[in-house]
């Protein structure tokens, strides 16, 4: 579980960027994070690995102060592909890139052998295996980073913007193996502007505004509740935007054009 | 009748050193003046190496094999160094970190214009519309590298818009904008073709923001033109999809009502026209 309570950040700049942040997050439980740029949202997920420490209020990963807890010990539990990846990619090739922290973790080398080809296939990556991560397309660097968290099966996935960059094949794929890691029961986090990628999701929506958490809820809720969106500048999905158009209209939005096509079909078939 | 094109691309062909394949291979494409063109494709396919060879990093900072011939408003890109070039075209990187340096926001937006010599009057005058267009006329005095990331993103658009070149390259320049941001920038780009008849060429992978104003989508796979045409016959055809090139998901349904008989698929419908049209048929 991870448990933001009353928590206030101040950049060294002077400005704050989390103010009064009170959020629970249960294990398994599938998040999104969202609202307008500068709104907090990468601050906020850089206190869950402890990269950040909370000028004022706790942050508790499992009931563990992240304040009393070693890095190397959060690191274990909680994997970040961060917004940028340029800042998390170091290795001479791809394969040793994800490789390293598995090694570091003291997997064995079989192991160790095994993730890096799951990972890279999953990721679409395998013809780079030897290719140093500087010479990726700005799509690939953003897979191999997620490649390397999602290759040590951390118990809590922190995703920030990870559709930047990435084709509709590549999101489904992605979209895929969040719900698999739900079904896994593994605690998932995503930071993103990707409105139309978050729907089918249907995860928890936590809309943040000026350092502040301004909306929580099921993401039917959140993605119609039209002044939040507007005041934290979130779009509303197409599909829940037809929806609202409807003069008569089932009582959820839908979640795929499927469903809504089922709909149609039963209202409007003469 | 032949169009003055500001953008001519023929038979272009390149290959980063050692690499195992062709990142551009045989491409072609004539864009008029005024023109909005979109440019998808799969992860890795050369959009970005595409656009390197229009602001001219491809061939003047990359070592490669180059053949075929890139024209800016006529003049050959290999022939023209890279400083006229950077005044002719207006080139936004797929990650904002490369193109901001300065220690003030204000200072990074003006780089470009006070590089060229704007007078001070007129400089202060663009400098503060691109700001102000860009919605972040109160980060002006902070420093760059603390800012969000899609505050960066925008930071380095304004540079780019201060600038008004003719012909404007911008490789996804929403990915970290918030929705209502990326909005916003649409209509922007919108309004300065209108306006000043600026010429862009956008990648993009969240194409439901741009249908709406683009004139031509162009998809590319393998460093190859796969597909070309108006938003609404690529998206309508077949291949699209195959390509990864995102069907927004009403245009996803009004394809699959069409098909059904249900809807019409003249033109690409927005959620509440779309709505509309189904009850106005029921009628
Ligand atoms: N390194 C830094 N130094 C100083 N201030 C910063 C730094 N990084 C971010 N800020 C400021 O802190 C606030 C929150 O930034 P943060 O990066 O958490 O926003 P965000 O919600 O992730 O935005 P985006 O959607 O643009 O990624 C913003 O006002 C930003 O300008
Ligand atoms: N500097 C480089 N040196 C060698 N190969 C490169 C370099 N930059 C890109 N490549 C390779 O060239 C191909 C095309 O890359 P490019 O960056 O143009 O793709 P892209 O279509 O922009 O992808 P994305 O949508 O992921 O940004 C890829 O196979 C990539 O790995
Ligand atoms: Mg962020
Ligand atoms: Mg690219």
């Amino acid at each position: 579980m991870i448990e933001f309570q009353d928590v206030t950040f101040v950049h060294q700049n002077g400005v704050k960027a989390l103010d009064g942040v009170t959020l629970k997050i249960e294990s398994g439980e599938t998040v999104a994070l969202v609202g307008e740029n500068g709104a907090g949202k990468t601050t906020l997920v850089k206190h869950v690995t402890g990269l950040l420490k909370p000028a004022s209020g706790r942050v508790l990963v499992d009931g563990q102060d992240t304040k009393a807890t070693s890095t190397a010990r959060l690191s274990r539990k909680v994997g970040v592909a961060f917004q940028n990846p340029d800042h998390q990619l170091f290795s001479e090739s791809v394969e040793e890139e994800m490789s390293f922290a598995l090694r570091n973790f003291g997997f064995p080398p079989e192991v160790v052998r095994n993730r890096v080809a799951w990972g890279l296939e999953l990721f679409g990556l395998e013809e780079y295996r030897k290719s140093s991560p500087l010479v990726l397309s700005g799509g690939e660097k953003k897979r191999l980073t997620l490649a390397c968290i999602l290759a040590w099966d951390p118990d809590v996935v922190i995703l920030d913007e990870p559709t930047v960059g990435q084709d509709s094949l590549q999101k489904e794929r992605l979209a895929g193996t969040i719900k698999l890691l739900k079904s896994a029961e593994k605690t998932v986090v995503v930071v993103s502007h990707d409105i139309e990628f978050l729907w089918p999701i249907q995860p928890r929506v936590v809309v943040m505004k000026a350092g502040k958490v301004v909306g929580d809820g099921p993401a039917p809720r959140i993605m119609q509740d039209e002044a939040l969106l507007a005041s934290a500048r979130v779009a509303q999905p197409q599909l829940v935007e037809f929806h609202r158009s409807l003069s008569s209209k089932p009582l959820e939005p839908f979640a795929d054009a499927l469903e809504a096509r089922r709909w149609v079909e039963g209202a409007f078939r003469p | 009748m032949k169009l003055t094109n500001i953008l001519d691309i023929e038979g272009l062909t390149f290959r980063y050193p050692e690499a195992p394949k062709e990142a551009v291979s045989h491409f072609d494409l004539h864009v008029p003046e005024g023109e909005i063109v979109v440019l998808a494709g799969p992860s890795g396919c050369g959009k970005s190496t595409l656009l390197r060879t229009v602001n001219g990093l491809i061939p003047h900072m990359y070592s490669g094999d180059y053949s075929g011939e890139v024209k800016v408003a006529g003049a050959s890109v290999k022939g023209t160094d890279m400083r006229d070039l950077s005044q002719r075209v207006g080139f936004l990187f797929q990650n904002p970190e490369n193109q901001i340096f300065m220690f003030t926001v204000e200072r990074d937006v003006a780089f470009g214009l006070e590089n060229i010599g704007v007078p001070r009057e007129e400089m202060r005058g663009r400098v503060d519309e691109a700001l102000r267009l860009l919605g972040i006329a109160s980060l002006a005095q902070r420093a760059p590298h603390e800012l969000s990331d899609g505050q960066k993103q925008r930071v380095a658009l304004a540079g780019v818009l201060a600038m008004r070149p003719r012909l404007v390259i911008l490789d996804e320049p929403t990915s970290l904008l918030d929705p209502k941001t990326a909005g916003d920038l649409v209509a922007l780009v919108a309004g300065l073709r209108k306006e000043l008849g600026t010429t862009f060429v956008v990648v993009e992978h969240r194409i439901d923001l741009l249908v709406k104003v683009a004139d031509r989508l162009v998809v590319m796979s393998e460093g190859k033109k796969v597909l070309e045409g108006t938003p609404r016959d690529v998206l309508f055809g077949e291949e699209a999809e195959s390509y990864g090139v995102a069907t927004p998901s009403v245009t996803k349904l009004q394809k699959m009502l069409a098909h059904d008989g249900l809807a019409t698929g003249g033109a690409l419908l927005s959620p509440a026209e779309l709505a509309r049209e189904l009850e106005e048929r029921q009628r």
